[in-house]
C-alpha cells in the first residue's frame, strides 16, 4: 500500500450530493478529495452512456455538466474508480482501484469526512427472479448506458417507485418495446403524492413527460410481478405472470426490469460508527452524523432524490468549511417533506411477502432458498447455518429482502466493506496480477490411504 | 415433569456434543445458552479436525476425538461439509524437514499414519505453494468441517432425545442450582460448564483469551486440496507471551479459502487489528504468492480459550470449586472443534463412572490447583 | 459511429462498440456471467457493482465484476463456474 494521501475533507461518492459537498468545501478554501467507485462522476442518477458521447441530450445532462465543471473549477480533486473498503473515524480510509493492469490499494487521511454514498435498488425475491433477463430497473438502465442494446426487445418494467416511469421512458427512447409498467402502489396512494407536487411543478412536469412518451405501454397500478417464466432453454425469459391480488395474467416479454424503490447505502457510515435511525444515517441541521468529524448527505440520510441531495451536499460542504448553512436549510427541509411523501406513496404492500415459494432463492450469492430461512435466533444464526448473506454481495441484495420478508435486521458490517484482493489487506504494495494455477483435481492429488 | 439430570451451560461445539451424549444416555438434559452461536469461539474458528502432537496427552486426545468424528461421519448431514482433505505440515527448510521426520516417528508410535513428502511431492500436491520449500508431512486422516452446522446438528440430536433449550444467560452456578439472567433458576444434580473462553462462572478455571484473526475468500475450487500449516506453527503457537502469526490455510468444501492465523494474548476485544492481520497475510503470501489476487469476502476475529498448560479442562471441577455438582468441559484453545466429540465421551463416562478409551487424568481440572495432588500421565 | 473492438467470450469472438462494459458484452453474446453454486445460469442485475451476479473470469482472473469493467481489444472472458 502506498503512503497515504492527506486532505482536509474527504468526500465519498461523486453523485449529486458528493459533487455539491466537494464543490462547496473547496470553494470555501478546504483541500478536498472526492473518491468515487464509478469510472465517471455523476452517481446513478447522472449516469451517462459510456458508449455514445451524448451532447447534453437532456436537461439533467447539462445540469450535470455544469455541476462537474464547477467541481473542477473549485480546486477539488476527483478520483474515480476508487472503491472504499475500510475506514475509521480516526481519520483513515482505504480504497481499491481496479485497472486492467491489476488492482491497487490506497490509503487516505482526512480531517473531515463527507459520506455521499447514495442508494441502491431494493430487490424482492419471487419465483424466477434469478433468471438471466431479469434485471433491476436502474440496473437495466445502467446496462443500456454501458452498451447493451434493447432495441426491439419487449420489456416489462415493474416494482415500485418514481424510477419505473423514468426508466421505461428512457428504454422506450432507446428503441425498446415497453409492453407494460407495473407499479405495486395503489393509485389511491399515488394521487396524494402527485397532488403534493404542485409546489414543485418541475417534478410534476417530468412525470407527465415520461408518461406521455410511453403512450403504447399499459400502466398498471396496484399490480405486481408474481413470477418470471423461463423459456425452454432455461436461461432466458419468456413471460411474466402479473397479479393484482385477485386476477393473474401472463404477459410475454424478453426482459423484465423489476426493482422496489431504493435502500440507502449506509454500510460505510455503520463501519465508522455513525448512529442510524430507522435505517438511515442520523444527521443534524448541518448534516453532521453522531461522529463529530463525519458528515452525511443525500440518500443515506433519507431517500429524497436529486434536489435534496444537492442541497444537503452543499450544506455538508459548507459546514466542513465553517461557513453558514442556515440559508439552505429551509429548502432542504422542504425536500425532506418530499421524501416522506415518497416513502408513503411507494410503501411496500404486504402481499409481496407472499411471493417467494419455499424453493425460491433469496440469497443469490449462496443460493439459499426461502424455506431455509426460518431460524428462531434471528439473522445472525440464519447467516451461520445457511450462509445467507455471506457471499460477495455481503447481504446488500438479500439483507433488505430478508428484513422485509422476515423482519430480521442484518447484523453489523465489517471490513472489508467490499470484497478485495488479499494484497489490499497487507502493507505490501503489489500490483502485478499473478496467474491462477488451477489444475484438474485428478492430476496431482496425493494418494490418501486412510 | 421429570427433573433434569444435567444442565449444560453453553451450546457451542463442546456444549452441543456433551448435550448429545447425555441425551443419548436417556438423561433429561437442559441446555442453557446465552444467545446465538454467532460470536462464540466455535464459529470464529477454522473447523480443522486435526491430530496435534505437541504433548503425549494432546496427541492422545486429538487422535481419540478424531476417531469419534470418523465414527460420526456417516450420520453427519451434508450441510456439515465434512471433508477428509488431510493436513500437510509444510517444511520451509532442511531444519524443518528434520522436524518432519521426527514427527513422522511420533505419529507412527501413536499408531497414526503419516507420509513424508519431498519437495517435489509437495509441489505436486499443492501447485500454488511457492517453489523452494523443503517438503512436508501429510496427515491423511485430518479433515475439515463446517462447525456451526455440526454444532447445530449435535444440539438438534440432543433435542430429538428430549433435551430442552433455555435461551438465557447463566449468571451463577453452585451446588446444583443455576441462576439465570431473568432472575429464575434451574436445578440439576450435575451442571456442566462448556463456556468456551467465558469463565465468569468459575474464575478458578484460569482461562485466558488468545485472540486470532481469519479471512475468507470467494470460491476458487481446485486452488487448494489440503489444509496447509507451516511447521513453524508449533513454535509460534507455543509462545505464551508474544503475539505470533503462522501460515495456515484451509480448503472449504465450497471452494473458499480460509486463511489464518494469528495469536495474541491479553486482548479480549473483537476489533480487527491491522498490524497483526497484515503480518498474518504477508506470511500467507510468502508461502502462497498466488493468493495475492484472491478475492477476500470477510475478515473477523475470535477468542481461543487457553489454559496455563495448554490442555483442556474435562471432568469434575473438584479442586477448583468445593462443589460436587460442577463439571467442566472448557479451555480447548484452538482444538475445540477437534476435541469436542471425544471430550464429551470422556466427560459422560466420568459422570456415570464408566471407563474411557483413553486415560482421562491429564485433562482433570484439579491439576490447575497447585495445592491438589494431581497425577499427570 | 463509435469505434469497434473485439474480444472473446466463452471462445467466440464478439465485436462491440468501444465503451461497452464486459457485462453488456456478455448480454449481447447471450452468455451467462456466472453459474451459481447450485448450477443456475446468472446474468447481471444491478448494473452498479453491488449485486456481484455479473462476476466472470476476465483474462484468467475469476470473480471480476464485469459491470464495472470496460471491454478491451483482445480481452478473454469466460463464464465464472
Amino acid at each position: 500500500m502506498s503512503p497515504p494521501s492527506t486532505t482536509d475533507v474527504l468526500v465519498v461518492g461523486a453523485g449529486p450530493a458528493g459533487i455539491a459537498a466537494a464543490t462547496a468545501a473547496a470553494e470555501h478554501g478546504r483541500k478536498v478529495i472526492v473518491l468515487d467507485d464509478n469510472r465517471k462522476p455523476g452517481g446513478q442518477i447522472w449516469r451517462d452512456s459510456s458508449v455514445i458521447a451524448s451532447p447534453a441530450r437532456s436537461a439533467s445532462g447539462s445540469r450535470k455538466q455544469r455541476a462537474i465543471d464547477r467541481l473542477q473549477r473549485s480546486g477539488a480533486t476527483l478520483l474515480s474508480g476508487h472503491t472504499v473498503f475500510s475506514a475509521s473515524a480516526s481519520g483513515q480510509l482505504e480504497t481499491l482501484r481496479e485497472l486492467a493492469t491489476g488492482s491497487f490499494a490506497e490509503r487516505f487521511r482526512f480531517e473531515q469526512l463527507i459520506l455521499a454514498t447514495g442508494a441502491r435498488e431494493r430487490f424482492l425475491p419471487f419465483p424466477g427472479w434469478t433468471l438471466p433477463g431479469v434485471f433491476g430497473v436502474g440496473g437495466l438502465q445502467a446496462l443500456v448506458r454501458a452498451g447493451y442494446s434493447v432495441a426491439g426487445k419487449r420489456i416489462i418494467v415493474a416494482g415500485t417507485g418514481p424510477l419505473l416511469l423514468a426508466v421505461a421512458a428512457h428504454l422506450s427512447h432507446d428503441g425498446a418495446n415497453v409492453v407494460a409498467v407495473i407499479e405495486q402502489a395503489a393509485l389511491s396512494s399515488l394521487i396524494p403524492f402527485a397532488a403534493s407536487l404542485w409546489r414543485q411543478p418541475s417534478k410534476l412536469l417530468q412525470g407527465a413527460q415520461y408518461r406521455a412518451s410511453l403512450s403504447s405501454a399499459s400502466y398498471r397500478t396496484a399490480a405486481w410481478v408474481a413470477e418470471a417464466i423461463p423459456a425452454t432453454d432455461g436461461r432466458s425469459l419468456s413471460a411474466v405472470r402479473i397479479t393484482d391480488g385477485k386476477r393473474t395474467w401472463t404477459e410475454p416479454c424478453d426482459l423484465l426490469a423489476c426493482g422496489y424503490h431504493l435502500v440507502p447505502n449506509t454500510e460505510l457510515a455503520e463501519l465508522i460508527g455513525c448512529t442510524l435511525q430507522r435505517g438511515f444515517v442520523q444527521v443534524d441541521e448541518q448534516q453532521r452524523t453522531s461522529v463529530p468529524n463525519v458528515f452525511c448527505a443525500g440518500e443515506p440520510t433519507g431517500i429524497a432524490g436529486l434536489e435534496a441531495a444537492l442541497l444537503q451536499g452543499e450544506i455538508a460542504g459548507r459546514a466542513c468549511a465553517g461557513v453558514a448553512t442556515a440559508s439552505l436549510r429551509s429548502r432542504a427541509n422542504k425536500e425532506q417533506a418530499f421524501a416522506r411523501g415518497l416513502a408513503r406513496a411507494f410503501a411496500l404492500r404486504p402481499e409481496l411477502r407472499q411471493l417467494p415459494q419455499p424453493g425460491t432463492i433469496v440469497c443469490r450469492c449462496e443460493d439459499v432458498a426461502f424455506a431455509n430461512l426460518q431460524h428462531p435466533s434471528g439473522w445472525a444464526d440464519i447467516k451461520l447455518q445457511t450462509r445467507c448473506g455471506m457471499g460477495p454481495c455481503q447481504a446488500r441484495v438479500c439483507g433488505p429482502a430478508v428484513e422485509f420478508l422476515l423482519g430480521s435486521k442484518p447484523s453489523s458490517v465489517r471490513q472489508p466493506l467490499y470484497p478485495v484482493p488479499l494484497h489490499a489487506l497487507t502493507a505490501t504494495t503489489e500490483h502485478a496480477p499473478e496467474p491462477f494455477k488451477v489444475e484438474p483435481e485428478s492430476i496431482h492429488k496425493v494418494e490418501e490411504t486412510a | 415433569m421429570k427433573p433434569l439430570d444435567v444442565l449444560i451451560v453453553g451450546a457451542g461445539i463442546v456444549g452441543s456434543s456433551v448435550a448429545r451424549e447425555c441425551a443419548l444416555l436417556g438423561w433429561r438434559v437442559g441446555v442453557v445458552t446465552g444467545g446465538t452461536l454467532a460470536g462464540s469461539s466455535t464459529v470464529a474458528g477454522m473447523g480443522h479436525v486435526v491430530v496435534m502432537d505437541d504433548s503425549p496427552a494432546q496427541l492422545a486426545l486429538t487422535a481419540y476425538s478424531q476417531s469419534v468424528w470418523r465414527e460420526l461421519v456417516p450420520q453427519l448431514p451434508k450441510v456439515t461439509e465434512y471433508e477428509q482433505c488431510g493436513t500437510i505440515w509444510v517444511a520451509a527448510d532442511h531444519d524443518e524437514m528434520a522436524e518432519v521426520q521426527a514427527r513422522h516417528e511420533v505419529y507412527a508410535r501413536g499408531g497414526l499414519e503419516t507420509r513424508v513428502l519431498s519437495a517435489s511431492d509437495l509441489a505436486a500436491a499443492e501447485p500454488n505453494l511457492r517453489s523452494g520449500l523443503a517438503g512436508g508431512l501429510l496427515v491423511p486422516a485430518d479433515g475439515v468441517i463446517y462447525q456451526p452446522a455440526a454444532a447445530a446438528y449435535f444440539l438438534h440430536q440432543a433435542q430429538q432425545h428430549g433435551a430442552e433449550i433455555f435461551p438465557l444467560r447463566a449468571t451463577a452456578a453452585a451446588h446444583g442450582v443455576l441462576r439465570l439472567a431473568d432472575g429464575t433458576s434451574l436445578a440439576a444434580p450435575r451442571i456442566v460448564l462448556a463456556v468456551g473462553a467465558e469463565c465468569e462462572l468459575l474464575p478458578a478455571m484460569q482461562i485466558q483469551r488468545r485472540k486470532g484473526h481469519l479471512v475468507i475468500s470467494d470460491r476458487y475450487p481446485g486452488f487448494l486440496r489440503h489444509q496447509l500449516v507451516e511447521l513453524g506453527y508449533l513454535k509460534s503457537a507455543h509462545k505464551v507471551a508474544e503475539d505470533s502469526v503462522a501460515f495456515n490455510i484451509q480448503p472449504r468444501q465450497t471452494g473458499q479459502l480460509l486463511i489464518g492465523s494469528s495469536r495474541q494474548y491479553g486482548n479480549s476485544d473483537s476489533e480487527i487489528e491491522t498490524a497483526i492481520m497484515q503480518r498474518m497475510i504477508d506470511r500467507a503470501l510468502d508461502y502462497m504468492p498466488g493468493l495475492r489476487n484472491v478475492s477476500i469476502l470477510r475478515a473477523w476475529t475470535g477468542s481461543r480459550a487457553a489454559t496455563p498448560d495448554k490442555l483442556p479442562l474435562i471432568g469434575p471441577a473438584k479442586g477448583l470449586a468445593d462443589d460436587d455438582t460442577l463439571w467442566l468441559a472448557a479451555g480447548f484453545e484452538g482444538l475445540g472443534i477437534t476435541n469436542a466429540p471425544g471430550a464429551a465421551r470422556l466427560l459422560v463416562n466420568a459422570m456415570v463412572g464408566r471407563a474411557s478409551a483413553i486415560d482421562a487424568t491429564p485433562y482433570l481440572p484439579a491439576r490447575l490447583n497447585a495445592g491438589a495432588a494431581v497425577a499427570y500421565a | 459511429m463509435p469505434e469497434m473492438l473485439s474480444l472473446r467470450i466463452n471462445g467466440a469472438t464478439v465485436r462491440v462498440a468501444n465503451g461497452t462494459s464486459v457485462s453488456a458484452a456478455m448480454l449481447i453474446a447471450g452468455q451467462p456471467t456466472r453459474i451459481s453454486v447450485t448450477g443456475e445460469p446468472r446474468g447481471p442485475v444491478c448494473g452498479m457493482g453491488i449485486c456481484f451476479e455479473c462476476r466472470a473470469i476476465v483474462n484468467g482472473m475469476p470473480h471480476q465484476r464485469t459491470c464495472q469493467l470496460l471491454c478491451e481489444e483482445g480481452m478473454t472472458v469466460e463464464t465464472n463456474r
